[in-house]
């Protein structure tokens, strides 16, 4: 396929067919660390997922701001959910107390790739 | 030691005070090790041992080490396996006497020394601590601890691995203690066996990334391991971690021969980002690690080469971790079937707020879930499954209250939704949900200077 046509021919996928995740908690923020599948998939969820998505996909879920860390020598990308676990650890009431799958949550997410 | 080695494996045995009991065994037994690590201490875990020490002194520590440890001990004598271990909680000096009596009945008597750590403890100094000005802000509100200091049930500075190192220095072969970071009881002993100074930044950044990587247990071997994680063979079987690391501050982390699960870059890697949170500054007492300098290879069959870590000095300050009492919690569920299985489930919900709304109960939440539809992934994944076809739904509704009166009703006003309220409703065998004590935890950091490890070390 030509360049050309590549730019043209888009389509959407959900991040688990791009990447892999683990999540975990500090207080009352989750974190999720979202990995590459493959070391080129690394730059286009960079570029896509952004905090300011990420902020939108998890709207109603958390209660405050979205952070995010890149990592390239390990091709991931870590996230930092605020206000995500109902007062966090022993507080909440929440079955995710720990936060421990806002990583699939993530995984949910659709970004465009190259068709 | 005479001279340095060339390289030393540490072992994961336990990656919390609950984790397998059969990992620490099968680490000493599966093949050779020179050291043992066992974290046993989260966050939670401290004000529950300082809560079972206030009723018989000479508790406050991880019990199950004890057991853990007699299993093990003729073999550590044996084969001169040395062992990290914060399972001394809140009393280390009792869990090295427990340990000691287990060794003595064993007929170890002269065989082992025991090094017990402690220090980290702040409780009884907290008042002295605060008139001195030190007002331990909350590192995520930044309210001063004063806010809640007559609900403090316990204050627990986190020490490094400096303290460990002289206790092995010391000829321990067992290093009981408190509040040691999870990273330390890893990083020390590369200190020790490697003689690393304790400002060799890089090094110690490379021992505290070790000890990250196998702080979990398994979770770095295979178990809750997402990527291709239906054919990771015979996890009834899965080799927890092993660090083999050279004095260079490069490290291999492997398992035992035979052993099950996979040992990857891919899986290396989810365990490196948990929990994590800037990883340019990854903070404990011995250094600050940077995370985006770490270089992964694999160099085997479950065997992963880690490299070209960088580190930055430590801070002046230590972490301290206060748990303080904070109210009362209670979890209620029912299980509702196919037909309508979730209106049926959220109509229960809608009438048991109704009753308690009547009742003029004060909550300071009241959170449904749907287990089945939303628990885990919320609106998300509401929508993802045709709702009118799930085969059953589990409601559960919990409440927290600052005082039980409120959350006892509660727990009141599950059972009779059963014959009061929507059908086909069953799972409530266990009975009334009990109220639960909430303790809470206060992050904040100290001066180093005001913190005083101590080290003894006693012959069996």
């Amino acid at each position: 396929m030509k360049r050309s046509d590549r730019k043209r021919q888009k389509r959407r996928v959900r991040l688990v067919e791009l990447a892999h995740a683990r999540s975990g908690d500090k207080g009352d923020t989750a974190n999720v660390g979202l990995i590459a599948l493959k070391p080129e998939y690394y730059p286009l969820l960079v570029k896509q997922v952004t905090a300011a998505k990420v902020a939108q996909h998890f709207k109603g879920m958390i209660m405050g701001q979205v952070e995010r860390y890149e990592l390239p020598n390990l091709h991931a990308l870590n996230f930092l959910l605020h206000g995500a676990l109902d007062g966090g650890g022993t507080i909440s009431l929440k079955t995710d107390a720990q936060g421990k799958v806002f990583s699939t949550a993530l995984l949910r997410l659709e970004i465009e790739v190259p068709g | 030691m005479a001279s340095s080695p060339r390289s030393i494996s540490i072992a994961a045995g336990q990656g919390f005070w609950g984790d397998w009991l059969e990992a620490p065994y099968r680490q000493v037994t599966g093949g050779s090790i020179d050291y043992l690590m066992m974290d046993y201490l989260a966050e939670v875990t401290m004000s529950i041992l300082q809560k079972q020490r206030s009723r018989d002194p000479a508790l406050g520590y991880a019990k199950d080490f004890v057991p853990a440890m007699e299993r093990i001990l003729p073999t550590l004598a044996e084969r001169r396996i040395k062992v990290t271990a914060n399972a001394g909680g809140v009393n280390p000096r009792a869990c090295a006497q427990a340990v000691a009596d287990s060794a003595r009945r064993l007929g170890l008597s002269g065989r082992l020394r025991i090094g017990v750590v402690t220090g980290d403890d702040l409780l009884g100094r907290l008042d002295r601590l605060l008139a001195r000005g030190h007002e331990l802000r909350n590192l995520d509100t930044g309210r001063p601890l004063s806010d809640v200091r007559d609900r403090v049930l316990s204050a627990n500075a986190y020490l490094g691995a400096g303290p460990v190192v002289d206790a092995l220095r010391r000829g321990a072969d067992i290093v009981i203690t408190g509040r040691v970071t999870d990273t330390g009881l890893t990083l020390a002993p590369l200190m020790h066996a490697f003689e690393w100074r304790p400002d060799a930044w890089d090094l110690l950044a490379a021992g505290t990334v070790a000890g990250h990587t196998i702080e979990c247990g398994a979770q770095a071997s295979g178990g809750n391991c997402l990527v291709d994680w239906e054919r990771i063979p015979d996890l009834a079987n899965v080799g927890y971690p092993i660090v083999e690391a050279s004095a260079d501050g490069t490290f291999e982390i492997t398992k035992h021969p035979g052993t099950g699960g996979r040992i990857t870059v891919a899986g290396v890697t989810e365990q490196l980002v948990y929990e994590m949170g800037d990883p340019t500054a990854y903070i404990t007492p011995d250094c600050v690690a940077d995370f985006t300098t770490i270089r992964l290879s694999q160099a085997g069959k479950d065997r992963v080469r880690v490299s070209g870590i960088k580190g930055k000095p430590a801070t002046d300050k230590l972490k301290v971790s206060v748990a303080y009492f904070y109210g009362f919690k209670a979890v209620g569920t029912l299980v509702y079937a196919w037909p309508e299985a979730y209106e049926k489930a959220r109509s229960a919900d809608r009438i048991l707020r109704e009753r308690l709304a009547a009742l003029g109960l004060a909550f300071e939440a009241i959170h449904t879930e749907f287990v089945g539809v939303d628990a885990t992934h919320g609106p998300l994944a509401r929508g993802a499954v045709p709702v009118a076809d799930i085969p059953e739904v589990q409601l559960r509704v919990g409440v927290r209250a600052p005082t039980r009166e409120p959350v006892e009703r509660f727990t009141r006003e599950i059972a009779p939704l059963i014959l009061n309220g929507p059908p086909s409703v069953t799972g409530f065998a266990g009975g009334r949900p009990k109220p639960e004590e909430i303790v809470a935890f206060w992050p904040a950091l100290v001066d180093r200077n005001v913190v005083e490890p101590c080290v003894e070390v006693v012959d069996v």
